[in-house]
């Protein structure tokens, strides 16, 4: 059985989903479904709490304590934005340690967070009763069930021991202080070093035997779809075979395809660029970013200013409570007038990662290769981290000291865990006049534009199988989830 | 109540938690996930508290997550603990659709007013939930306030009569985030029958975390007590006097019970800006700057007079040893302690 060819009913109905749970932050669903399909989805963020507004007027250094609790779980990237503009408006970067430093504190959320979604957000859909005839239930269930599934729960207590990476480097998780716009507060000095060593190696042993069951670098090299079906048919035991199973038995790779178009702002700065590199993927070829380019469309958000498209340094957040057009608080971000995906699978692709390109170009961005891609990265990821803390200098300078100047302009453009994240800020006479985020899911979970074209997910629901009497359909779930939403972020 | 009670959830008959999110981030959440020795799932069973529904963590979605608010609504789940995270929103004028709860098209201040009147206890969990917080700083553009308090006035979404079935006022386990340990033993000393009105501070706030201060404890004490003092983050120095903390003023016990292994604020390299209070987000200076007077520091320590501390601090600084005055501007120790020959002390 996959469920892409369950049965199917023909009366045409709709259906609201929600509070649709185990994503971040609130969400709905409203789906048109005909025939036992999703025929359009339109998705909705139903929270704003306005955090652009609540910047304005402020110090802007102040924006490192605010911005930062935009969100809880992927706080650190939101430091690391608004860190990168400040940088900017002083005209100074981060001393080496600073960088390097930076770069660990960013990737250990990141790698948290994909180890989150995977134990604790997306797996448990495998462990529902609706699955139970299912050969890899019992597994599943045993591994994934919400709250009490064995892998989750080793899952949380390794991911409650990486954060010591930030409770050491950085005070505490989330809403640390110690990224600035010149490196970071603390350093780290030799026993530090061993210290974070032995985390990062305890993190690694909990992945290589149970996540994986084999070395990370195993996992990092894995580099087409023919050695990934060769790892699902015979590879070594481990939740990630288990998701292969599971993925290739419900065919989850023919499930949620967008519009392959993908947009990483790349991560982790280096001397010679980013070590995921920045720019798009789309029709195939890979390119470029000009954050000239972006642009935000209030049609269908419940934003003033509907008339045309805004470049966030032009962009405004003011919200209109009466507006009946509108259907979510997220406003409609475009590359050149395109939606774009973005997260772990566009990180890699855009990255030239061969078994992810290889994946797409089989079939696209689907349930499937999201999953992969943030699998995938966590062991690349955690490898780097390695190489990152044996670089630190305890000797050489952490922090270097900038000025805001009283007026100018400035961008910090970064990858969180879900993928493109932009902070934009102008200050005027030294307190900041506008401060604009697009956030990762923002693209992700954008309404339609004035053109009327659907945001990723709402094209990438269009076609989920709804079986009869399914209230909140399980194909909608996983779709959903694949993108690991983030929805406080979506609307700030 | 003397001694330890016994939890009052078993097995067959937990201790029962709904937990909601409004306008917040979801870190006090992400940061619950974080508690450690034992982990949070193995601690609240340990203590027979179960969760009804999460919205980070259960399994139910949509349709199934409303039978369950149902089933509470119908009185055929009792709702020991509700726990509200996020601040709530009042806004625009009064309809609370900033947030609507997502699949029942009602505000979810509406639906914690009515929950909060079935549960035994009602737990503020963060700073945001307790006084409002980060989403009400600045022009509040949602008119955000808290459970039972509006900032530092008390009133909130609850109202300032509010009590719980059990007699109780909203419980504040303010921070931002909150330490997963200050969550999860509220909810165990809950479900032992053990807090009383006596057990919450000024603020509400439990008092096992709250009357402590952030200072104690600090790694940074002996700057502190000569006054030798960091001029910029990454300094190793006092932060009080020029950085803006606020660690002899917050109530915390955040430097003698650390976050994420050996972690705190000023530890990180960063001050204290005082999350566990209300209004703690408008400081009405920015965040790491001290404000001054004449060059003396505008807050002072908690029970400190003003004239002494002028005269302790000219007199500590008159003092300080050689090794703080060039460590507290340094982001490494550049002169260690001497090594003293024992026999010659
Ligand atoms: S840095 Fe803050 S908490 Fe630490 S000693 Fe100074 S005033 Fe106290
Ligand atoms: S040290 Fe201060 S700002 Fe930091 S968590 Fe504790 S109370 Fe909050």
């Amino acid at each position: 059985m996959s469920i892409l060819e369950t049965g199917a009913e023909s009366a045409p109905r709709r259906l609201i989903v929600g509070p649709f749970n185990r994503v971040e932050g609130d969400l709905e669903v409203r789906l048109e479904v005909a025939d036992g399909a999703v025929t359009a989805a339109y998705v909705s963020s139903p929270l704003f709490r306005g955090f652009e507004r609540i910047l304005e007027g402020r110090d802007p250094r102040d924006a490192l304590i605010i911005a930062p609790r935009i969100c809880g779980i992927c706080s650190v990237s939101q430091s690391q934005a608004a860190a990168l503009a400040l940088a900017g408006l002083q005209g100074i970067g981060p001393t080496e340690n600073g960088r390097i430093a930076t770069n660990l504190l960013v990737a250990t959320e990141n790698v948290a967070d994909h180890l989150t979604h995977f134990h604790l957000f997306f797996m448990p859909d495998f462990a529902r009763a609706a699955y139970s005839g299912r050969p890899w239930f019992p597994a599943a269930e045993a591994r994934f069930k919400a709250g009490r599934g064995t892998s989750a729960r080793r899952m949380v207590e390794a991911r409650a021991t990486l954060f010591h990476v930030l409770g050491l480097l950085a005070g505490r998780w989330p809403h640390t202080l110690a990224i600035q716009p010149g490196g970071v507060t603390r350093r780290a000095d030799r026993r530090d070093q061993m210290r974070l060593l032995a985390t990062l190696r305890a993190v690694r042993g909990v992945l290589e035997a149970q996540l994986f069951g084999a070395p990370l670098e195993q996992v990092a090299e894995l580099s087409d779809p023919a050695e990934l079906e060769a790892w699902r048919a015979n590879g070594p035991e481990g939740d990630f075979r288990l998701f292969l199973e599971i993925a290739a038995d419900l065919g989850l790779d023919r499930m949620g395809r967008a519009y392959d178009r993908f947009l990483s702002h790349g991560a982790y700065p280096g001397e010679e660029g980013p070590f995921y590199a920045a720019g798009l993927m789309a029709e195939g070829e890979r390119g470029a970013v000009d954050p000239a380019g972006i642009t935000e469309d209030h049609t269908f958000a419940r934003m003033e200013e509907r008339g045309h498209p805004h470049h966030p340094f032009a962009g405004s957040t003011l919200p209109d409570a009466a507006d009946e057009t509108g259907y979510t608080w997220c406003k409609a971000p475009r590359l050149f007038g395109r939606p774009f995906e973005t997260g772990a699978l566009a990180r890699q692709v855009v990255d030239g990662q061969p078994l992810l390109t290889g994946l797409v170009a089989q079939g696209g961005g689907s349930v499937y290769s999201r999953v992969v891609a943030r699998l995938l990265e966590t062991a690349r990821t955690l490898i780097a981290m390695e190489a990152w803390v044996r670089a630190l200098d305890p000797d050489a300078p952490w922090c270097a000291e900038g000025l805001n100047p009283s007026n100018g302009q400035a961008a910090g453009l970064t990858e969180a865990a879900r993928g493109a994240l932009g902070h934009w800020v102008s200050v005027e006479r030294g307190r900041i006049a506008r401060y604009q985020i697009i956030a990762p899911t923002t693209w992700n979970f954008s309404p339609r534009d004035a053109q009327g074209i659907p945001g990723p997910l709402e094209a990438a629901l269009v076609g989920a199988r709804v079986k009869p009497g399914e209230k909140t359909p399980i194909s909608v779930q996983h779709i959903v989830r694949s993108f690991d939403p983030c929805m406080v972020c979506t609307v700030h | 109540m003397s001694g330890l009670a016994t939890f009052s959830g078993t097995p067959d008959s937990p201790f029962t938690v709904l937990w909601l999110q409004s306008g917040g981030c979801g870190g006090c959440t992400m940061s619950l996930l974080c508690a450690e020795g034992p982990d949070v799932m193995t601690t609240l069973e340990g203590a027979g508290i179960s969760l009804l529904w999460h919205p980070s963590l259960s399994e139910e979605t949509g349709d199934e997550a409303l039978d369950i608010f149902a089933r509470i609504q119908a009185g055929e789940i009792v709702l020991d603990a509700l726990c509200v995270e996020g601040a709530l929103l009042r806004g625009p004028n009064g309809t609370g659709r900033f947030h609507m709860l997502a699949g029942t098209g009602r505000a979810t201040i509406e639906w914690v007013r009515e929950l909060a009147g079935l549960a035994r206890y009602v737990v503020a969990v963060g700073t945001c939930a307790a006084y409002g917080g980060v989403t009400a700083a600045g022009l509040n553009p949602t008119d955000a306030c808290g459970l039972q308090y509006d900032g530092r006035r008390e009133g909130g979404a609850l109202g300032a009569g509010f009590r719980s079935r059990e007699g109780l006022p909203v419980i504040n386990v303010a921070g931002c985030p909150t330490h997963p340990n200050w969550v999860t033993e509220t909810l165990m000393l809950l479900a032992a029958g053990l807090v009383s009105p006596q057990d919450l501070d000024a603020y509400r706030r439990p008092r096992f975390y709250a009357d402590h201060l952030v200072h104690h404890g600090c790694t940074r004490n002996e700057y502190y007590e000569y006054k030798a003092s960091a001029e910029k983050l990454s300094d190793l120095g006092c932060m009080m006097e020029h950085l803006g903390c606020l660690g002899t003023q917050a109530h915390a016990d955040c430097n003698t019970r650390p976050w994420n292994g050996e972690g705190s604020c000023t530890r990180g390299g960063y001050s204290c800006i005082n999350c566990t209070a209300p209004e703690f987000e408008e400081p009405g200076h920015p965040f790491l700057e001290t404000p001054k007077i004449a060059g003396i520091p505008i807050g002072l320590p908690t029970d400190m007079p003003k004239a002494w501390f002028i005269a302790l601090s000219s007199l500590a600084k008159a003092a300080t040893p050689e090794r703080l005055k060039r460590n507290a501007v340094s982001d490494h120790p550049v002169v260690p302690p001497t090594v003293r020959d024992i026999k010659r002390r």
